[in-house]
């Protein structure tokens, strides 16, 4: 599955509607603690959050803070709470998601500037459990052969842009930043499951700590969450068997 | 070099094999599947047979004197009271783990539930030993 990106349904795509957008702010310049702040734009019906929060940049007020790049649903760097649920800002149309929107910098995470948070634990976290191919035998003058059936195990996993959405929006990962989170556990997958490497002890072993798999309470918040639908608590579930069975 | 691709996961291409797998987190993780799934029907059946077939006002000493004339029984409320405690202090001791973040205060509270479940496992234990 590719990045869902909603059907316009039956409004008129061109038509412009008032968005009246409520957005968490905090510049750690002068304020102590965030605060809330409104704003109203034009959009079509056809455009995207990311749309209206440029136009709040380069018409209405220019400190406004917020990460992205492709703008198309590929890098990741967008994740945000709109209307209570972790999202990219990029992908989620204005008639998709309506014209009342309420937007906060996604959680668990500290902030630096209004959408942007701090990502520095969540790349540690995804770093920590060596997300790259171990292959260090010597194949000689030939592929690593791996057969359709074998690369079809953790095709799902291969699918994450490391946006955050899922691991900002666990619960366990709110109230303990030592929970490694779910998209690490995704990206451990991504490696544990393919028979090229042969790094899948070493992570085992890691994702088998108290900080590991086994803080995850199958709430499926991340599942939910995750843009590209990737069945994240399904993976942390294999991950789990594969340690219980001490088998991939 | 004529080499032979093995499976990368074959036990010959990653020779140091760990000393132990599986850890206390891993069998406190299975021990709440299989304990929940074991206090599910125990509960089932005590509360049938405590609050639907007799009324609770006729739990007296001589209902449950009656009841421990077959031990089984005796295994049965222990079986419910030992499973319940543990599986119910190591979902506290994840929870604990997760939301009490001072050293302190977790040194405190941990000592505090642990204590507590273990009292009331050796009360009830007590109770079902020595009940005449
Ligand atoms: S399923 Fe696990 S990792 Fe995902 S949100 Fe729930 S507790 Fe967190
Ligand atoms: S698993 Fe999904 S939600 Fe989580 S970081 Fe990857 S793409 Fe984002
Ligand atoms: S800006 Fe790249 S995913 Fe949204």
């Amino acid at each position: 599955m590719t990045t869902t990106i909603a059907k316009t349904g039956s409004v008129d795509a061109m038509e412009l509607l008032t968005v009246h957008l409520r957005i968490k702010r905090y510049n750690p310049e002068v304020d102590t603690k965030p605060h809330w702040e409104e704003f109203e734009v034009q959009q079509k019906a056809s455009d995207t959050v990311l749309n209206a929060l440029h136009n709040i940049k380069w018409t209405v007020d220019g400190t406004l803070s917020f990460r992205r790049s492709c703008a198309h649903g590929v890098c990741g760097s967008d994740a945000m709470v709109i209307n209570g649920e972790n999202k990219l800002s990029c992908v989620n149309l204005i008639s998709d998601v309506g014209t009342d929107l309420v937007i906060e910098p996604i959680r668990g995470l500290p902030v630096i500037k209004d959408l942007i948070v701090d990502m520095e634990p969540f790349f540690a976290q995804y770093r920590s459990v060596i997300p790259y191919l171990i292959a260090e035998d010597d194949p000689g003058y030939k592929e690593r052969y791996q057969s359709q059936e074998d690369r079809a195990r953790y095709d799902d996993t291969t699918k994450c842009i490391l946006c955050a959405c899922c691991t900002t929006s666990c619960p366990v990962y709110w109230a303990n930043g030592e929970y490694v989170g779910p998209a690490a556990i995704v990206n451990a997958h991504r490696f544990i499951f393919d028979s090229r490497d042969q790094g899948t002890e070493r992570r085992l072993d890691i994702l088998n700590q108290k900080s590991g798999v086994w803080r995850c309470r199958t709430s499926f918040n991340c599942t939910e969450a995750c843009p590209r639908g990737i069945k994240v608590t399904q993976a942390i579930e294999e991950v789990k068997r594969a340690i219980l069975y001490d088998r991939v | 070099m004529a080499s032979v691709i093995k499976s990368p996961q074959s036990r010959d291409v990653s020779p140091q094999r760990r000393a132990s797998r599986q850890n206390f987190e891993t069998w406190s993780w299975l021990f709440m599947r299989v304990s929940g799934i074991i206090l599910f029907f125990l509960a089932l059946v005590h509360f049938f047979i405590m609050h639907i077939l007799h009324d609770v006002t006729t739990t007296t000493v001589a209902f449950v004197a009656a009841r421990y004339q077959n031990p089984l029984w005796k295994i049965f409320d222990w079986l419910l009271l030992s499973l319940g405690l543990l599986h119910g202090t190591n979902g506290l001791r994840y929870i604990m783990d997760d939301y009490v973040r001072s050293p302190l205060k977790r040194v405190l509270v941990k000592s505090t539930v642990y204590g507590v479940s273990g009292i009331l496992f050796f009360v009830g234990t007590l109770t079902i030993i020595t009940f005449k």
